[in-house]
C-alpha cells in the first residue's frame, strides 16, 4: 500500500513538470504585459516601463524565466506578484479562507441534497418522485450558475432586501452576530453554487445506485430476509458509491480553487476572483502559482481516489 | 495686444477692481482653462484662491462608517509604484500631498501652509524655483513629526531611477532643497511654467524618511509600509487585502479641524461597473462607487429607486478617433506604418475632412454617452468653460460627399468611391468596450451613406493598450488606417497632453513603439510652438501657444474628437463627496461628509 502511494507520487513529479511547463509557456507566448496601463500615462516615460521590465526580469528569454520560477519554486518561494508587489503565497493565503468557507460549504450542501435524492430515487424508478427529482436536475445543470446569481440577486437583494449581495471580509460584529452574519452573506453564492452541483451529482448517484440495485446479489441479500434499509444502506450505496466518489475526489480541487464566475458575481474574494483579476492584468507569477497549485491538487486528489477504491472494494488492489 | 490687456486685467484683480470669477471668465471667453488662469494670477502677483468648499460638519467623526466600492480593488499601496488610478486612489486614503486639485481645478493647500504665489514669495518670477511652506505642527500616524526632510527624500526616492518608480517625471529635471524645517524650495533645470506638479495630486504624496530610508533604490519592493501605509492623511491604515479591501480609521490627530467626518473607512473591490452601480443606487449597500462606466439609461433606471445618485466631475479626457499618416499596409525595413511612407488615401486633407463631417458626435451622446459626454471640436478640452473659438464641428453626410467629390474621389460601380484606382476603404480599429463598439457601427453607418468602405476591428483591450514589441494589434503600432480611444488628461495643464505629438515623438520600430507620436502627424509649426511653449514663462503667450497647437490638430485633422468625457460615479443620496475631473476620486477625502 505504502509502496503503491509512494510509487504514485513519484510518478506525480515529471507530470507536474509537464504541466507546469506548459503553463509558463502558454503564459509567456500569451499577449499583454502587466505594465500596460503605463502605456497611456503621459506621466510615465518609457525608460521608467523599461526599467520595471528589467526589474522584474520579463526581459530575460523564456526558457531562463522557466528555470528561475521553478528554482525558486522548488525552493517554496512561490514568486512575487508585479501588480501587487508582494508574495504570491501571502497573496493565495489571504484570499484561501473565502474560497473554502464558500465552495466547501456549496459542496457539502450539494453533498446532503444528491445522496439521499438520488439514492431514493433510483430505489423507486420512474415514480413521481423519481419525475419530479430528474425534471429539477435537468432544470438546475441547464441553468449556469451566473444566470442564477444574478436572479437571486434580482429576487432576493434588490426586490425583497432581504439578503446582501456583496461580500464583506471584515464584519463588524462579535460572537454570534457575526456567524449569522456570515452565514447570511453565504446564503445566496453557496445555493448558487451548492443547487448547480447537486443538480448534476443527483444523476450521477441515481444512474450508479440503479446500475447496482438490479444485480444478483442484492437480490440475494434481500431473499436472506434483510430489510429494505439495511439493503440499500449497506450492499447497494458501498458498491454504487466508487463512482461517486471518483467524482467528488475530483471536485475537491475546485474548493481550492474555486469558482471563476460566481466569486465575480458576489465579489467573494476568494482565489477564483484572485485568478481573473491577475489574468486581466497580466500577473504572471500569481495566475502561474494558482494554476499550479490547482494541478498539483488535482494530482493528489486523484491519488486519494484510488487508495478510497481499495477501501470501498478491498477486490482491487493496489500494486 | 491681448498680452497688455491681461496684465491689466492681472493688475485690476491685485487691486480688487476686478473680482477673480470674472477674470476667470474672461481668460475662458479666450479659452484658457481655470486652472491655467489661476496660475496666471499666482504668477502675475495675485495669491490663489483658496475656495474651500463649504463643509459644515462641527467636529471629527460621528459620520459613522464610509463605505467605497472600486470594482477594481487597488492592488498596492505605495503612491509612487501606482500603476493605475485605483492604487492612487487607495493610497491616497493615507498619504497626502502639499496640495490637490479642488473641484474648480484650482490648488487646495492640504499639507502646505498656503499656496505659493509671487506676492508671498513662494513663486520665483523667472519661473525656476518655487518655495513651499509646509504647515506646522503635522504628525506621522506613527507619531513622528512631518519635517522638510521627508519632502526632499520623496523626491530623491522617487527621482532614483533604481527605485523604478511611475512618478519618475514628475521629480525629474529638478531638485528639491531644504530651506529650514518646514520650508523647501524646488529648483528647475529651466523655467517651468507649469510648476504645481511635484508634491501635488496623486503623485505628489509625501512618504514618511523614517519607514523608506532604508528602502530606496533598488530594495524599494521590499519596504514592508508598501503595504501597510503610514502617512499623515486623515484615516489611518488597519487593514489591507490586495485587490479586495482596504480599511482605515479616523486619525484623531488629523491637522485639519472638525476632519475627518467619518470614523471608519472601508474600499471593497472587484466585481463589476454595473453591480455596482446597483449595490449603490439602488439597494444601497455601499456609499460611493467609482467610475461608472456605463450605458446611461441603465443608470437612469436604477436612479429611480431613489437611494442613490450619479454625480459627475468635468476634467479633459477626450475619447476620440486618430488618423494614420502612415501606410499601415506597406513594410519598410520591418516595420509597416513606418514614418517613410505616406498613406496613400488618408494623406488627402479632403479625406480628412470628409471623415470629420461623417462622425455624428450627437447621435454617439444621445445614444451611448448621455448624461457623461459632451460633444466637442477640439482636442485639447479643458474644464466646462474651456471651449477653443476657432473650431467647430457639424456632421453632413451631403457635404462629405460634395467634398469627396470636389476632391475627385468618384463613386465606382460597387458603390464605393475611387481616385485613381484606389478604393476608399479603411480599418476602423479600437479596444473590445461596449460604447466603442456601438460609435463604429454609427461612423461606419454614416460612411457608407457616403461612399467609404469602414472594416471594424476590436481588439482586447489588454492587447490593444500593452506595450508588448511583438504584438501588431497595440494603439501604438497603429497597423490600421484609423483608431479610436481615449487619452485621459491627469492633470489641469495642457503640456504633457499636447507633448505627445512632437516629430521627434513618431511612434517607429527605433523606439519599440514607445513614442507617443501614433499618428505619425509632422508639423514643423507644431514641433516649434510646443518647444516654445515648454519655457515660455509668460502664462498668455504660453497658453496661446497651446491653443495654436490645438487648433494645428483641428485644421489638419489629426484627430476627429468623439466625446469630452466626464468621470462618473455613483453615491448614496445623503453623501457629499468632494471629486475633481482633475484629480483621483479620493483627492480631497478629506472634505467628505454626509449630508442630514
Amino acid at each position: 500500500m505504502s509502496q503503491y502511494v509512494l510509487r504514485r507520487l513519484l510518478i506525480a513529479i515529471p507530470s507536474l513538470l509537464g504541466i507546469s511547463a506548459v503553463l509558463f509557456f502558454v503564459l509567456a507566448l500569451a499577449p499583454g504585459d502587466p505594465f500596460s496601463e503605463l502605456a497611456t500615462n503621459p506621466n510615465v516615460p518609457p525608460e521608467v516601463q523599461a526599467a520595471l521590465r528589467a526589474r522584474f526580469g520579463l526581459d530575460d528569454p523564456i526558457y531562463l524565466r522557466y528555470l528561475h520560477w521553478l528554482f525558486a519554486m522548488a525552493h517554496g518561494d512561490w514568486g512575487f506578484s508585479f501588480v501587487s508587489r508582494m508574495d504570491v503565497d501571502r497573496l493565495i493565503l489571504q484570499r484561501l479562507p473565502a474560497t473554502l468557507y464558500v465552495i466547501g460549504s456549496a459542496q457539502v450542501l450539494a453533498l446532503l441534497i444528491a445522496i439521499p435524492v438520488g439514492v431514493y430515487a433510483a430505489t423507486k424508478p420512474y415514480s413521481l418522485f423519481d419525475q419530479i427529482a430528474n425534471t429539477l436536475a435537468f432544470i438546475g445543470f441547464s441553468l449556469p450558475t451566473f444566470f442564477t446569481g444574478l436572479l437571486f440577486i434580482l429576487i432576493f437583494s434588490v426586490t425583497l432586501d432581504w439578503l446582501p449581495f456583496v461580500y464583506t471580509t471584515d464584519i463588524k460584529a462579535t460572537g454570534i452576530h457575526y456567524v449569522l452574519e456570515m452565514i447570511r452573506q453565504a446564503i445566496m453564492p453557496v445555493a448558487v453554487l451548492g443547487l448547480f452541483q447537486a443538480a448534476s451529482m443527483t444523476r450521477f448517484v441515481r444512474s450508479a445506485m440503479l446500475d447496482v440495485i438490479r444485480l444478483d446479489y442484492v437480490t440475494t441479500a434481500r431473499a436472506k430476509g434483510l430489510g429494505q434499509a439495511k439493503v440499500i444502506v449497506k450492499h447497494v450505496m458501498r458498491n454504487a458509491m466508487i463512482p461517486v466518489v471518483t467524482l467528488i475526489a475530483l471536485q475537491m480541487p475546485a474548493v481550492f480553487g474555486g469558482a471563476l464566475v460566481t466569486e465575480q458575481i458576489f465579489r467573494i474574494p476568494g482565489i477564483g476572483s484572485l485568478l481573473i483579476s491577475s489574468i486581466l492584468s497580466n500577473d504572471t507569477p500569481v495566475v502561474m502559482a494558482v494554476t499550479f497549485v490547482f494541478a498539483c491538487l488535482v494530482v493528489l486528489f486523484n491519488l486519494i481516489a484510488d487508495v478510497l477504491y481499495g477501501w470501498l472494494d478491498p477486490r482491487i488492489s493496489l500494486r | 495686444m491681448l498680452d497688455k490687456e491681461l496684465r491689466s486685467m492681472i493688475g485690476d484683480v491685485k487691486d480688487g477692481r476686478m473680482d477673480r470669477r470674472a477674470f476667470i471668465q474672461r481668460l475662458a471667453a479666450v479659452g484658457l482653462t481655470a486652472p491655467m488662469a489661476n496660475q496666471i494670477l499666482a504668477i502675475g502677483g495675485v495669491a490663489m484662491a483658496q475656495s474651500p468648499s463649504p463643509y459644515p460638519p462641527t467636529k471629527r467623526g460621528g459620520g459613522g462608517p464610509l463605505k467605497l466600492l472600486w470594482w477594481q480593488g487597488p492592488t498596492l499601496l505605495n503612491p509612487h509604484f501606482a500603476t493605475g488610478t485605483k492604487d492612487q486612489d487607495g493610497s491616497r486614503l493615507f498619504y497626502e500631498p502639499l496640495a490637490s486639485w479642488d473641484v474648480d481645478g484650482h490648488l487646495n493647500p492640504i499639507l502646505a501652509a498656503e499656496i505659493p504665489s509671487i506676492k508671498n514669495g513662494g513663486l520665483a518670477a523667472d519661473g525656476k524655483s518655487v518655495t513651499w511652506k509646509i504647515k506646522p505642527g503635522v504628525k506621522w500616524h506613527d507619531g513622528k513629526p512631518l519635517t522638510a526632510d521627508d519632502l526632499v527624500f520623496t523626491w530623491a526616492y522617487a527621482s532614483d531611477p533604481a527605485t523604478a518608480a511611475v512618478s519618475i517625471s514628475t521629480y525629474a529635471d529638478m531638485s528639491v532643497e531644504k530651506v529650514d524645517d518646514l520650508t523647501i524650495r524646488l529648483v528647475f533645470n529651466k523655467p517651468t511654467p507649469f510648476w504645481a506638479n511635484a508634491f501635488v495630486g496623486a503623485y505628489g504624496c509625501i512618504l514618511p524618511k523614517h519607514l523608506f530610508a532604508d528602502y530606496k533604490g533598488s530594495k524599494s519592493r521590499e519596504a514592508p509600509t508598501n503595504l501597510a501605509p503610514v502617512g499623515t492623511g486623515p484615516y489611518k491604515f488597519v487593514e489591507f487585502k490586495p485587490g479586495d479591501l482596504i480599511r482605515g480609521e479616523l486619525n484623531p490627530e488629523y491637522h485639519m479641524p472638525n476632519r475627518p467626518h467619518f470614523d471608519t473607512i472601508e474600499m471593497k473591490g472587484g466585481g463589476d461597473a454595473v453591480s455596482a452601480a446597483r449595490a449603490v443606487i439602488q439597494t444601497g449597500e455601499f456609499d460611493f462607487a467609482w467610475n461608472m462606466q456605463v450605458e446611461d439609461e441603465v443608470l437612469l433606471r436604477l436612479e429611480k429607486g431613489g437611494k442613490g445618485k450619479t454625480t459627475y466631475a468635468v476634467g479633459g479626457d477626450i475619447e476620440f478617433i486618430a488618423i494614420n499618416f502612415t501606410d499601415p499596409n506597406t513594410e519598410v525595413d520591418g516595420e509597416r506604418s513606418s514614418i517613410k511612407t505616406k498613406h496613400p488615401i488618408l494623406s488627402d486633407l479632403a479625406v480628412r475632412q470628409a471623415l470629420a463631417l461623417l462622425v455624428d458626435r450627437e447621435s454617439v451622446k444621445k445614444a451611448i454617452y448621455g448624461r457623461a459626454g459632451r460633444t466637442t471640436s477640439n482636442y485639447l478640452n479643458g474644464p466646462e468653460d474651456f471651449v477653443s473659438k476657432n473650431t467647430k464641428w457639424e456632421f453632413s453626410v451631403e457635404k462629405a460627399i460634395a467634398l469627396l467629390e470636389k476632391a475627385g474621389w468618384k463613386a465606382g460601380a460597387d458603390g464605393i468611391r475611387e481616385k485613381d484606382g484606389k478604393k476608399l476603404k479603411f480599418v476602423y480599429q479600437t479596444s473590445i468596450n461596449g460604447p466603442r463598439q456601438k460609435t463604429q457601427a454609427i461612423v461606419k453607418q454614416a460612411c457608407q451613406k457616403a461612399g467609404i468602405d469602414v472594416e471594424l476591428k476590436s481588439v482586447v483591450a489588454s492587447v490593444f493598450f500593452s506595450s508588448d514589441v511583438a504584438n501588431p494589434d497595440t494603439y501604438s503600432k497603429f497597423y490600421t488606417d484609423i483608431e479610436e480611444f481615449q487619452i485621459p488628461m491627469t492633470q489641469p495643464d495642457p503640456a504633457l497632453h499636447m507633448k505627445r505629438y512632437i516629430s521627434s515623438q513618431v511612434a517607429s520600430k527605433d523606439n519599440k513603439w514607445q513614442g507617443q507620436n501614433f499618428p505619425r502627424w509632422v508639423n514643423k509649426d507644431y514641433d516649434a510652438a510646443i518647444e516654445a511653449a515648454e519655457t515660455e514663462i509668460d502664462p498668455v503667450k504660453r497658453a496661446a501657444l497651446y491653443i495654436k497647437c490645438n487648433d494645428m490638430l483641428w485644421q489638419d485633422v489629426v484627430f476627429i474628437p468623439v466625446m469630452h468625457r466626464l468621470t462618473v460615479d455613483a453615491c448614496a443620496t445623503a453623501l457629499q463627496p468632494v471629486v475633481s475631473g482633475w484629480a483621483n476620486r479620493t483627492d480631497n477625502i478629506q472634505d467628505w461628509y454626509r449630508g442630514a
